[in-house]
């Protein structure tokens, strides 16, 4: 262990400088501030720090209510890890490497530590995050909820997560990240390990609410295995500095399913570069990569990769995008690799206006062209996610609409 | 009393001029139908009065219950009580039927509900509007959505194109409803309905009929006698024809 772990800071201290593949190169010599520690409650509604309301925007439910479990990080420090289900295990990350010798198979398995500079930071410095486990065949109705929260102005928040789904059981997990109002410059590096097992599904649903100084430089993996579904929530609907990130998903075993789904809506000065890869490697995997993208005067990256590196496996990719002002960007980048005769991989991208002819039908009923134009945007957006439990199903519903409303 | 009034209406659609001085009165409770040709100016004129920019006035002028309408957007003219069945209505992802019906300003309290179910609609409320509809379901949507919006001037662009013989029936009954036919002197609605077929007399009755020839009104008079004459001699007789 002592071996492994020395490798990993020896691969990190190389990676140190190491520019991502893509988007801006960030100087993380600008972000030195230590953040304060804070004291660990044993009840979220202690969490003073965190608003309610703002809170729910996220996806975090300060009064637990329907969820099964919590989780919430301000800054470096975890404040609150609590599980209200049988068969789930909610603690950060510094202790269960502690407390559990086998996740250290898991550690920096599925995201490479010298992957980039991001990566390495995370290694190289103290940090923490949180530790999500499903027993095998639990099956946990209520999602969890967990919080990544800063506060502290001109620091790097990094932090390593490791969600670990075992064979046969379900788990739901809603991830809120978001920042202090009006935040000096920061910067959130955030590593995720995703482990779901034969048979197993996990849906994950994250909701970004940064502020317009932020950068954010997720760095996530993902490895499902026989029969496993993953399925992955994106919505960013706020304004940020520069978020880039590009999370791979691996189908290991027969039949394992991925699906992508991000919503997001850039406000003028933000620049957004989210992919999703997913590597069909087994016979009968499948895998649906769907973004939507809207543009107020930002620019968005909508990246997009499928690799089918085996017969018998099936892939979709979806990039659209709409271009409400000018001054706004986007970018689709959909890219399919097929390394065998027998896969069957398509993509569609299309990027524009909205369709003048469906404003004016929708102001024919009565609706101001404002009316209409938020309404067709909100359409848009809405993508039908397929494979959720109804209760989830209506709460991202209302997160996106609770989303929508703001950044529209 | 006078709802719909237009005068000497001339129209431009890319710089080509449609109409050559249309003019047209329509009194409350009454219904017109326009027969007229592919291409002779039926549905530019109902897209004028509707007031989409891409059918631009040159000349002449357009009120409804005495005020002029020119300079009002589509949206201040639904407002007003003017309500439209499109032929070929664009189809919008991601907004459901029964969302769309609820987000149209009702000016009258209606069960969508029950009214969806009538319509043989209640399948459909959770589909994308129009998204792989049918020509008859296209038109029992359409008809949803109007009812909902309930407007006193009801322009309808060939109701019973794509339609079957089973729905027909059905069409014609909510047509008539939207038409407010069951009532007499109370009734404040009127509908003006283009035809190519005149398919729709047969469920609907109406009180005036026009023909369009090439950007004009030619002809006026009984609908069903005009509707005869034009199933015997065809619409060259029209053109031809200067009473």
């Amino acid at each position: 262990m002592r071996e492994m772990i020395e490798d990993l800071k020896r691969r990190a201290q190389a990676a140190a400088e190491k520019p991502a593949a893509v988007g801006i190169d960030i100087d993380l010599a600008e972000f030195g501030e230590q953040p304060p520690g804070y004291d660990y409650r044993e009840s979220l509604s202690q969490i003073r720090e965190l608003d309610p309301e703002e809170m729910a925007r996220t996806g975090v439910r300060l009064d637990a209510q329907e969820r099964a479990g919590s989780f919430v990080q301000i800054d470096d420090t975890v404040v609150h890890a609590s599980a209200l289900e049988e068969g789930i295990e909610v603690m950060g990350t510094r202790e269960a490497l502690e407390t559990y010798e086998w996740l250290w198979e898991y550690y920096w398995k599925a995201v490479q530590v010298d992957m980039d500079k991001y990566t390495a930071q995370v290694e190289l410095h103290p940090y923490d995050g949180y530790f999500i486990h499903a027993l095998p065949g639990a099956r946990i109705i209520y999602p969890l909820q967990a919080c990544m929260y800063l506060r502290s102005p001109r620091y790097i928040q990094r932090l390593h997560n490791i969600i670990v789904v075992e064979e046969g059981a379900e788990l739901h997990i809603i991830t809120g990240c978001a920042s202090e109002h009006e935040i000096e410059s920061a910067l959130h590096a955030g590593i995720s390990e995703f482990y779901v097992k034969k048979n197993a599904k996990l849906t994950f649903t994250m909701v970004h609410n940064w502020h317009p100084n932020m950068f954010v430089r997720p760095r996530s993996g993902i490895f499902v295995e026989e029969g496993g579904v993953f399925i992955n929530n994106y919505i960013c609907m706020e304004p940020v500095r520069y978020l880039q990130t590009y999370p791979t998903a691996w189908l290991r075993g027969e039949g394992a399913v991925a699906r992508f789904n991000s919503m997001m809506v850039a406000a003028p000065g933000s620049v957004m570069d989210v992919g999703s890869r997913v590597i069909l490697e087994a016979p009968g995997t499948r895998a649906e990569v769907i973004s939507r993208a809207v543009t107020r005067g930002g620019e968005i990256i909508a990246r997009g990769q499928i690799v089918g590196e085996v017969p018998g496996i099936k892939a979709h990719l979806e990039c659209h995008g709409l271009i409400l002002d000018r001054g706004g960007r986007i970018y689709a980048i959909p890219e399919l690799d097929g390394k065998d005769p027998d896969v069957d991989m398509s993509h569609e991208a299309a990027v524009g206006k909205i369709a003048q002819e469906e404003v004016e039908y929708l102001m024919a009923r009565g609706l101001s062209e404002e009316e209409a134009t938020a309404a067709i945007v909100r359409g848009f957006l809405n993508v039908k996610i397929e494979g959720l439990p109804p209760q989830l199903e209506r709460e991202i519903q209302r997160l996106m609409e609770e989303s929508e409303s703001k950044a529209l | 009393m006078r709802l719909l009034e237009i005068e000497g209406l001339k129209v431009e659609v890319e710089g080509r001029e449609i109409l050559h001085g249309i003019d047209l009165k329509v009194d409350c409770g009454q219904t017109h139908v326009l027969f007229g040709m592919n291409g002779s100016g039926k549905t530019t004129l109902l897209m004028t009065i509707m007031g989409f920019p891409r059918y631009r006035v040159t000349a002449g002028h357009i009120s409804f219950r005495g005020q002029d309408l020119s300079g009002l957007s589509v949206d201040q003219r639904a407002r007003l009580g003017i309500g439209m069945m499109f032929q070929r209505p664009p189809t919008v992802r991601g907004i459901h039927l029964e969302q769309m019906v609820r987000l149209i300003p009702s000016r009258q309290d209606r069960d969508v509900e029950e009214t969806a179910e009538k319509l043989n609609l209640s399948g459909f409320m959770q589909r994308d509007i129009n998204h792989g509809f049918s020509g008859g379901e296209i038109k029992r949507s359409e008809l949803l959505q109007l009812l909902v919006q309930d407007p006193n001037l009801v322009l309808l662009d060939e109701p019973e194109s794509g339609v079957d013989m089973e729905n027909m029936q059905l069409i014609g009954d909510f047509i008539r409803m939207l038409l407010q036919k069951d009532r007499r002197r109370t009734r404040d609605h009127c509908g003006l309905i283009i035809t190519h077929t005149g398919h729709i007399l047969d469920f609907v009755e109406a009180d005036v009929g026009h023909v369009m020839c090439e950007g004009k009104l030619v002809c006026s008079g009984n609908p069903r006698e005009m509707l005869e004459d034009i199933r015997e001699k065809g619409f060259e007789e029209c053109a031809r024809c200067v009473r």
